[in-house]
């Protein structure tokens, strides 16, 4: 898969993100400085993950990259394109805390949805539907309604849907945020076992310090009031395994981790 | 469990209360006694019924022509006003007070006024007030249905590139359909009062309304009743309708849902 916008055969990188910031509300009563002088840069393939406080900005910096919020201040630039060009070419896919899925419409149509609003054939979506919930391991729902199914099942779907026309890129608000421990933890997994499958660079917001660390290979640690980016900590641990939740490297980086957003307050 | 099983358990219960309702209405008729014009018993007015069976079919076709003629005119005008009011800034702030001063008119007083501009024996009048009646109901839960959406079903599609009309197709106007089926249950029976109590002032001398101010002025109060219960009929078989459209439409809406 070529980045569009690659100059001399050079991939550029994910997201590269220089002195940005974001003001809600200017000038009013209840301006709210949300980002201030963020510089980010994420290369292809990165895993990253925003932690910090409420507050901190983290949601506000994610759909930044996504151009669902415009920065007041700096430039954001992705896959070497503003980012506005990157929502509208669909370089990159996004998954919410909650799944957000159609109830009106069956798994399969769920996951078909950006499909169809990109303008497939009925085969090829269908073809395209079944793969990926290949992927997520949910076949036999392909029928199902999301009301069916369970925080974790929806999830899972949310993410076949964000998968389904291999995006470069994918956005994660909190994805894992409303579920129980044991079926965050089997998300994660199914997460990297998709990532490392697919090599997408994905940018994942959470406030979950053990989660940022089993999941990324970096950490951009923020803090709040106004939002900026304390520290980005380089979480080097190898493939994952349940048994990385154990290993001392692990708990050295969440410490690391805790340490630079205690600093950052 | 069987269809048939299904079926009797869906049916039964309305039966039997029906039946003991209707039953013991007569009964207590039988031992109290009162004077006929207070309330008569369902057989009299089940005899009723079948002495003036050509007038009453002849007026409920006349009012049920009004009550579906101005059902379906509110539902179009309400849902489009609600589609426009969400669409555009403008019609929004322009539109929703007009709307909010127009169901604050006490509508039902303005069935005189209407007989005035659509001539006192016309149909017209009484579609008009079925139309204003049913409008607002509609309107209001349509235009609630389309914007309270989830925000991120919003950011989803914007997301994808998606623009402001396929946001509607695809999120806003399925998100409205329990709200607008809410509303038009709702209307039914609304579009049914409005035009009984419309033609108690004006319109055709043969329809349902004439047929109990005039049996009320004769004294004949259970030919008043049996209209009534004609106008009742209607209004059962059009929610009927209504449920059964609500099935048709979305039947996603009644999928067996997962507890959390």
């Amino acid at each position: 898969m070529n980045a569009a916008g690659a100059v001399d055969g050079v991939q550029p990188p994910a997201v590269e993100i220089r002195g940005a910031s974001k003001i809600f509300n200017p000038g009013r009563h209840n301006e709210v400085k949300a980002l201030e002088d963020i510089d980010l840069h994420i290369d292809q393939g990165d895993f990253v993950t925003l932690i910090g406080p409420s507050g901190c900005g983290k949601s506000t910096l994610l759909r930044l990259i996504a151009a669902l919020v415009d920065a007041s201040d700096g430039t954001v630039v992705v896959n070497g394109k503003t980012a506005d060009a990157a929502r509208l070419d669909r370089d990159y896919s996004m998954v919410f805390q909650r799944a957000g899925l159609f109830d009106w419409r069956n798994v399969s149509r769920n996951i078909e949805l950006p499909l169809e609003l990109m303008g497939w054939k009925a085969a090829d979506r269908r073809r395209r539907s079944a793969e990926m919930l290949e992927l997520v391991k949910l076949t036999e729902f392909a029928r199902h309604h999301p009301a069916e199914l369970s925080g974790g099942m929806q999830q899972r779907i949310a993410i076949a849907r964000a998968m389904s026309f291999h995006p470069q890129l994918l956005l994660m608000d909190e994805p894992f945020g409303a579920l129980d421990e044991m079926t965050r933890e089997h998300m994660q997994n199914e997460l990297l076992r998709i990532w490392s499958e697919t090599r997408i660079t994905v940018v994942f917001v959470t406030h979950s310090i053990p989660e940022a660390v089993f999941l990324s290979t970096k950490v951009a640690v923020m803090s709040p009031r106004p939002g900026r980016i304390a520290a980005v900590i380089d979480n080097d641990l190898g493939p994952r395994t349940d048994a990385t939740r154990d290993d001392p490297a692990f708990f050295s980086n969440v410490t690391a981790v805790r340490d630079a957003l205690r600093g950052g307050h | 469990m069987t269809a048939a099983k299904t079926l009797l358990r869906s049916w039964l219960p309305p039966v039997v209360a029906a039946a003991v309702i209707f039953g013991s209405w007569e009964a207590i008729l039988a031992i109290l006694r009162p004077d006929g014009f207070v309330l008569p018993p369902p057989s009299e007015i089940g005899s009723a019924v079948a002495e003036n069976f050509d007038a009453i079919i002849t007026a409920t076709g006349v009012t049920g022509f009004i009550i579906v003629t101005g059902l379906l005119g509110g539902v179009v005008v309400g849902a489009a006003f609600a589609l426009l009011v969400t669409a555009f800034r403008a019609a929004n702030e322009t539109l929703t007070p007009l709307a909010v001063a127009v169901n604050a008119v006490p509508i039902i007083a303005l069935a005189p006024i209407f007989n005035a501009w659509f001539g006192i024996l016309s149909p017209r009048s009484n579609q008009a007030v079925v139309v204003v009646l049913v409008f607002f109901p509609i309107f209001i839960n349509t235009a609630r249905g389309l914007t309270q959406v989830e925000p991120s079903q919003i950011e989803l599609m914007e997301s994808y590139g998606a623009g402001k009309w396929r946001i509607m197709r695809e999120v806003r106007i399925p998100n409205a359909m329990p709200f607008f089926f809410t509303a038009l249950k709702l209307a039914t029976s609304l579009a049914v009062i409005a035009a009984i109590v419309a033609e108690y002032f004006g319109g055709r001398q043969d329809a349902l309304g004439n047929l109990i101010t005039n049996s009320a002025g004769l004294t004949r109060y259970n030919d008043a009743w049996a209209a009534v219960l004609a106008g009742s009929l209607v209004g059962i078989g059009l929610y009927a309708l209504a449920v059964l459209a609500e099935r048709l439409v979305m039947p996603w809406y009644f999928v067996a849902r997962r507890s959390a």
